[in-house]
């Protein structure tokens, strides 16, 4: 039986997009799985008493080697802020090529605290920094200098003793561009050292814990115990800076799509599913629950979505045990048709992602198809004709064709660049200032004003002829004719009505990152918690695939 | 040092800054990356060619024919947009000349890129100075000097046609070394090495 790929025009809208949730396919349990026969190790820990200092973690294998340089750096409470327009922070990382020499991590030293002012070099890959999450942290090292393990019930209500603010990467204040690593096999998934950043500043941030207690208290200290540490994630919070990613690398955010896409579409073809398949998925899919019933937040969005995230998932789970049988032919297209017809878009997105669990074979051929070399389709066909680009805009633009532009709500947002910080921002058009220095983001009316154009134009003008008078609309011609070669590649969706969720736009991505426990502040940033439940770097030669679901919180 | 990335992404906002419109910007940003990794000074150029260019009055070449001239001179993010887009047609123009074209390195990333729509090397010349456009993946030149170029009074472009740059003679003779790598084959090895049936009318 062949099924067909989901309607991207249902698929691509942005509320479907915003009930994705993490997979197999995630970048950060990719990450692991790629990095798991890799040497770690802790080159350096030079922390004085209050654990302020230096510290630099290592992932080597044959000749290559990525070192993680921390920065631990006193700041007072005044000065630690989770926003962008911070200048301060708890500490402050790079992830090196290479192992760092003296006058590396001396030159680091200098830039690194000092994130988008400082200057990174080629040798570098990624930068980041967090803040201490000051109660959990506090109080997890005043229960290890006294001897005690934290309670774990204030751990799980936060998950992490860090947030990170920011991870940079592919040439941003002076860090190394992509083209100079992308033919590196281990880094070929979108992300991977940015994922790796991640991963080692989680380690640090036990340490620098452990090595506090440890100094107040020498004689009672106890170390931080493995299983709490494995519980343990690294927090980020996460504003608007993000969602432009996705509207301005079309060709990438479709592959990331066409590989969930592609998952499932096999996944449903399977005509018998073994017992232990079957095991597998219900495992994960009882065993997640705890993710969800644990997932807390203050935004009424959320907690709305969560409540009939769980309402359906118990309907999913009685449907399983007392009207489905695994024994039938195509026992997950039946799985999906059920949820198709009975529960809502963040249920049904969660047992897609529940569904890759038993199928590494499926799984893991996808994951390189998740990058893309954007420059090779940049360059518009301009020996294609009007009736091409007709084409195009009413088959894959059918939906955003429907859109009123004439309408004041259609228009209310506008996405702009702020001068203090260089990141995306976005402001009422009927309120605020400068939108006449809009970022091309509102790609759906300037696909409407291009249709429009090209009305009255005859089918068998070229696109070279007829970007001499329309050169304003070149950037959504290019757009189209990239969207002709990945379907995927386009939210089918108005990112500046009035009706817009920016957190929709996060979601997404950061389902992709792997992300947990989304926790909307506003719908403009949220806060999230990456590699909980997570094994450690030691544990990683014989970690369990599944870890995602062995929280305990 | 400045990463590429940093380079498109402050050229696209510069240019956008100056007037152009988001699509071109992508193109500048594009073809600036593209001139500093070749090791030719784009952003050098774009930089005096930007400080001028609200001052300055500048010709938009919007069609490009055989020969091109204007008395005030051509900008060249707009001439070269417009060679780039209309390269299917121009290509069997042969020869094409522009005079009086200003900033003309800024020209050059739009001819390299049009060299590989084309699949075919182009020669252009920029008064004594010459580039040979490989297909957008290398730029052959002995303008090495690296310094900011005004205008170009005369500029020639030549599509080369595709052919090798050795003789036959030269092929032959590094083909019998190859041929060294050869095993003579016995009859017996004729029959059966290749693999395949000895009658083929099955």
């Amino acid at each position: 039986m062949e099924i067909q790929l989901r309607d991207p025009k249902k698929i691509m809208k942005l509320s479907k997009l915003g009930s994705f949730h993490q997979s197999k396919l995630s970048f950060l349990r990719s990450f692991l799985k790629e990095f798991k026969d890799w040497k770690y190790n802790r080159d350096l820990f030079d922390l004085d008493e209050n654990g302020f200092g230096r510290a630099v973690y290592s992932f080597s294998k044959d000749r290559r080697v990525y070192s993680l340089v921390c920065f631990a750096n006193k700041i007072s409470d005044d000065e630690r802020s989770d926003r962008v327009i911070a200048t301060k922070w708890d500490a402050a990382f790079v992830l090196h090529d290479g192992v760092p020499a003296k006058k590396d991590i001396d030159r680091l030293s200098n830039n690194v605290p000092k994130q988008e002012v400082g200057r990174m070099s080629y040798k570098e890959l990624t930068l980041s920094r967090a803040n201490k999450s000051v109660r959990i942290f506090k109080h997890v090292v005043e229960s290890l200098a006294n001897g005690k393990q934290p309670d774990k019930e204030k751990l799980s209500k936060v998950g992490y003793l860090y947030r990170t603010t920011a991870v940079y990467g592919s040439g941003k204040f002076g860090l190394a561009d992509r083209f100079r690593i992308k033919n590196r096999d281990e880094i070929y998934g979108p992300f991977r050292l940015e994922m790796m950043l991640v991963y080692l500043v989680r380690q640090f941030t036990f340490d620098q814990a452990n090595h506090i207690a440890r100094h107040k208290n020498p004689k009672k200290a106890v170390e931080l115990d493995n299983e709490i540490c494995r519980n343990l994630g690294i927090g980020n919070s996460t504003g608007l800076g993000m969602a432009p990613f996705i509207v301005n690398h079309p060709a990438l955010l479709n592959n990331w799509i066409l590989a969930r896409e592609t998952a499932l579409k096999k996944i449903r073809e399977i005509k018998k599913i073994d017992k232990n398949e079957s095991k597998i998925f219900v495992n994960c899919l009882k065993k997640s629950l705890k993710n969800v019933t644990s997932w807390t937040t203050d935004s009424d969005f959320q907690k709305k979505k969560i409540k009939y995230l769980i309402t359906d998932l118990n309907k999913f789970i009685n449907f399983l045990e007392k009207e489905f049988s695994f024994e039938k032919d195509f026992a997950f297209n039946e799985i999906y048709q059920w949820c198709e017809k009975k529960l809502g878009d963040e249920c049904i997105e969660y047992v897609v992602s529940m569904m890759m669990e038993p199928y590494d074979d499926i799984i893991n051929p996808l994951l390189s198809s998740m990058s893309v070399d954007e420059d090779k389709y940049f360059t518009i066909p301009t020996n294609k004709s009007i009736s091409d680009l007709r084409d195009i805009l009413e088959t894959r633009y059918s939906a955003i064709l429907k859109i009123d532009f004439t309408k004041k709500d259609s228009n209310q947002n506008f996405w702009f660049i702020s001068k203090n910080k260089e990141e995306p921002r976005l402001a009422d058009r009927y309120l605020d200032k400068g939108s006449e220095l809009e970022q091309p983001l509102a790609i759906a009316r300037d696909i409407c004003k291009l249709y429009a154009r090209i009305t009255n134009q005859k089918n068998k003008l070229k696109i070279g002829k007829f970007l001499i008078e329309n050169n304003d609309l070149r950037h959504v011609v290019r757009r189209a004719f990239i969207t002709d070669k990945f379907p995927y590649a386009e939210i089918q969706d108005n990112t500046i009505g009035s009706n817009l969720m920016p957190i929709d736009m996060l979601r997404l991505k950061l389902s992709f990152f792997g992300a947990l426990k989304f926790d909307p502040r506003s719908d403009k940033w949220l806060r999230i918690n990456m590699f909980q439940g997570a094994p450690l770097p030691n544990d990683l030669k014989s970690f369990d695939d599944y870890w995602v679901y062995n929280s305990l919180n | 040092m400045k990463s590429f990335s940093e380079i498109d992404t402050a050229v696209k906002r510069a240019t956008k800054g100056v007037g152009f419109s988001w699509g071109i910007s992508e193109e500048v940003g594009k073809n600036i990356r593209l001139l500093e990794m070749f090791g030719l000074p784009g952003l050098k150029n774009l930089n005096q060619y930007y400080k001028i260019f609200k001052e300055k009055k500048f010709q938009n070449l919007s069609l490009v024919s055989k020969e091109n001239s204007s008395k005030i001179p051509y900008c060249p993010i707009i001439a070269g947009t417009s060679f780039l887009d209309q390269i299917n047609n121009i290509e069997e123009l042969g020869e094409i000349k522009f005079e009086n074209l200003s900033f003309p390195i800024l020209f050059i990333p739009f001819i390299s890129r049009a060299s590989e729509i084309i699949g075919k090397r182009i020669f252009l010349t920029i008064d004594e100075k010459e580039f040979l456009l490989n297909f957008n993946q290398s730029i052959y030149s002995n303008y090495l000097s690296g310094d900011i170029l005004e205008k170009g009074d005369q500029i020639k472009i030549k599509f080369i046609d595709n052919k090798n740059m050795f003789s036959e003679k030269e092929w032959e003779e590094l083909y019998k070394l190859s041929e060294d790598t050869f095993v003579e084959e016995t009859d017996k090895l004729k029959q059966s090495a290749a693999g395949a049936g000895l009658t083929d009318n099955d």
